[in-house]
């Protein structure tokens, strides 16, 4: 049975719930998210079609090009980012658009680092409350 | 914990002014995600940010520039959202090429040179050994780090203009000699030369490199041909597109890959540990313990198939150039197409820079390649600009970057090819590739 609270290493601090999004594949969000929607559209990747504006994304790590940290900033300005993006290491990409987020439009967004074990155990589809210390209640 | 320098706190204070205070305020948050003990300096940056996406990207630039921002070390510029004298000649939109010609000018106000290309390592900009840059851009990242050996982080957009106009890097990562030593061997087995000499190798091996190497360091191993410049930039493109690849040792062909042994144990003389793989098996292979992976013929033509999702023979445009067409390149492609011209139905793009595009014409090889009915797009690309109109839905190209990402973000279907299949297909009018080098035996 799943641990009912797990602890992640707090990249960007942030409040955030929602439903989780898992994905065990690197994703490039230039290329990758459409920012206008919130719906990832790389079509090598599995999430191709799917919605992650407003969910918890769990994405290892990012993939590809540099402007990833750029269709991010845009989708917090858009309101269509992830509420929250999980990854297995301090990926700076995803860090680096919370941060400017927060610099340019006061609205950031929490990134986690989780233990590989612990990410394995998420579900796509389960509700998750992260609060500012990096824990993560499962509801 | 962070030591910031006393020159560091001054900007981080206010003391230089306005627009190093924001640089230095991001850096310094960034380089706690990076887990950094200090700062270090860099004698150069390139600058990714200068693809236009929308207001966002567009609002950031003009927060530096408006704050009297200027760049600390030489800087080149990446492609913008717009070829500034030809987006009309496109399906690109007036308030689209208003704005991402604003973004531009932004950046050229801090003191960046503007030269607009994502093959900055293929201008005066090229930057040397050993030297500390700080660079965005995927594939320019991949190539100034692996075929140059300068030593560059894995920049993001957003952060590269922080470190260009501050001068000053998080010191971790793939700046440090510890660091660059290889993690994960691929190892061609039964690749015969004959493959190996196809146009079409390296892309496709780097495509493939890209996804079997996650988050590693990789080295390959078994390369018996000696790649042209040209070559070893469409593998870092496809390596830094399928996948993170920020830096590779090809053993025998890149600069801190002399022997299997260096690419690995590199840095052991000056203190440097070898890193541990993240996964996979453990295998011992002349001294080298740690992941290996073998890559076979029949892997690299499913690398290959996976670059094509066109089925049929159709064909809208040809597009070359991602990273941009460089004079080799244009040189290459002119007795290509001599005499002859692109059939009626088919668009024939190549995307590149003013440089490059100048030098083309000083040589007399771009004069065959017009006469042909190539059309060239300058200072971006049709990836990061909106041009193509809805008609041109099925592209050919020698690109695996442009394969890789032109159907996710254009909902094009596209063929891989190599630079003859190409020309002949945009002659014939239809998809014709020669398939020998990769059919079996």
């Amino acid at each position: 049975m799943a641990k009912p609270m797990i602890t992640g290493r707090v990249i960007v601090a942030g409040e955030a719930s929602g439903e989780a999004l898992v994905t065990h594949d690197a994703l490039s969000f230039w290329g990758g998210y459409d920012f206008h929607t919130g719906e990832i559209i790389d079509k090598h990747h599995p999430l191709a079609g799917v919605r992650a504006g407003g969910r918890i994304l769990a994405v290892p790590f990012s993939k590809g090009s540099s402007t990833t940290t750029a269709v991010l900033l845009e989708a917090v300005r858009a309101g269509t980012a992830p509420a929250a993006i999980l990854t297995t290491g301090a990926d700076a990409f995803f860090a680096l658009a919370s941060i400017v987020a927060d610099v340019m439009y006061g609205k950031s967004f929490p990134v986690i680092a989780l233990d590989a074990d612990d990410f394995s155990s998420l579900q796509t589809g389960e509700q998750l409350q992260i609060d500012r210390s990096g824990a993560i209640h499962r509801r | 914990m962070l030591h910031l320098t006393d020159r560091d706190r001054a900007m981080l204070d206010g003391a230089h002014g306005p627009a190093p205070q924001l640089a230095m305020s991001i850096l310094v948050r960034m380089a706690d995600v990076y887990g950094a003990g200090e700062l270090m300096d860099i004698s150069q940056a390139h600058i990714d940010s200068t693809i236009y996406l929308g207001d966002a990207t567009l609002e950031f630039a003009e927060r530096l520039a408006s704050l009297g921002a200027r760049v600390a070390v030489p800087t080149s510029l990446n492609v913008s959202g717009v070829d500034e004298c030809g987006w009309k000649d496109w399906a690109v939109k007036p308030e689209w090429a208003a704005k991402a010609a604003r973004q531009m000018l932004a950046y050229e106000q801090m003191g960046a040179v503007p030269t607009w290309t994502c093959a900055p390592y293929q201008t005066h900009m090229r930057p040397v050994f050993g030297q500390q840059i700080a660079w965005g851009e995927s594939n320019a990242i991949s190539f100034a780090n692996s075929v140059i050996g300068a030593r560059t982080e894995r920049y993001p957009d957003l952060l590269d203009i922080c470190c260009a106009i501050t001068g000053r890097v998080p010191a971790v990562g793939l700046h440090l000699t510890k660091n660059r030593g290889g993690q994960l061997l691929l190892r061609l087995v039964g690749v015969p030369l004959a493959l190996q000499q196809d146009d079409q190798f390296f892309a496709v091996l780097g495509h493939l490199v890209g996804k079997l190497s996650d988050e590693n360091i990789p080295v390959i191993d078994g390369i018996v041909v000696s790649p042209a410049e040209d070559q070893l930039k469409a593998f870092a493109a496809a390596a830094a597109s399928s996948g993170r690849v920020a830096l590779f040792h090809m053993v025998g062909v890149t600069p801190e890959a002399p022997t299997l042994e260096a690419a690995f144990w590199p840095r052991a003389s000056d203190g440097g540990q070898p890193r541990q793989s993240s996964q996979g098996l453990q295998a011992s292979d002349g001294g080298f313990c740690g992941t290996i992976i073998e890559i076979t013929v029949a892997d690299l033509r499913a690398s290959r198939r996976e670059l094509t999702t066109a089925d049929g023979r159709e064909l809208d445009m040809v597009i070359l150039g991602s990273p941009h067409f460089s004079l080799a390149e244009f040189s290459l492609l002119a007795p290509l197409v001599a005499g002859h011209h692109t059939h009626t139905r088919v668009k024939f793009l190549i995307t590149s820079s003013r440089l490059m595009k100048e030098r083309a014409h000083e040589t007399g090889v771009l004069d065959p390649i017009v006469a042909f009915g190539a059309q060239i797009t300058l200072d971006t690309c049709i990836l990061a600009s909106p041009m193509l109109p809805p008609e041109i839905k099925t592209l050919m190209t020698n690109s695996a970057k442009y394969a890789y990402y032109a159907p996710s973000l254009l909902n094009t279907r596209v063929t891989f090819g190599s630079l003859a299949d190409c020309v002949r297909s945009a002659i014939e009018g239809r998809v014709v590739r020669d398939e020998s080098p990769w059919q079996s035996p």
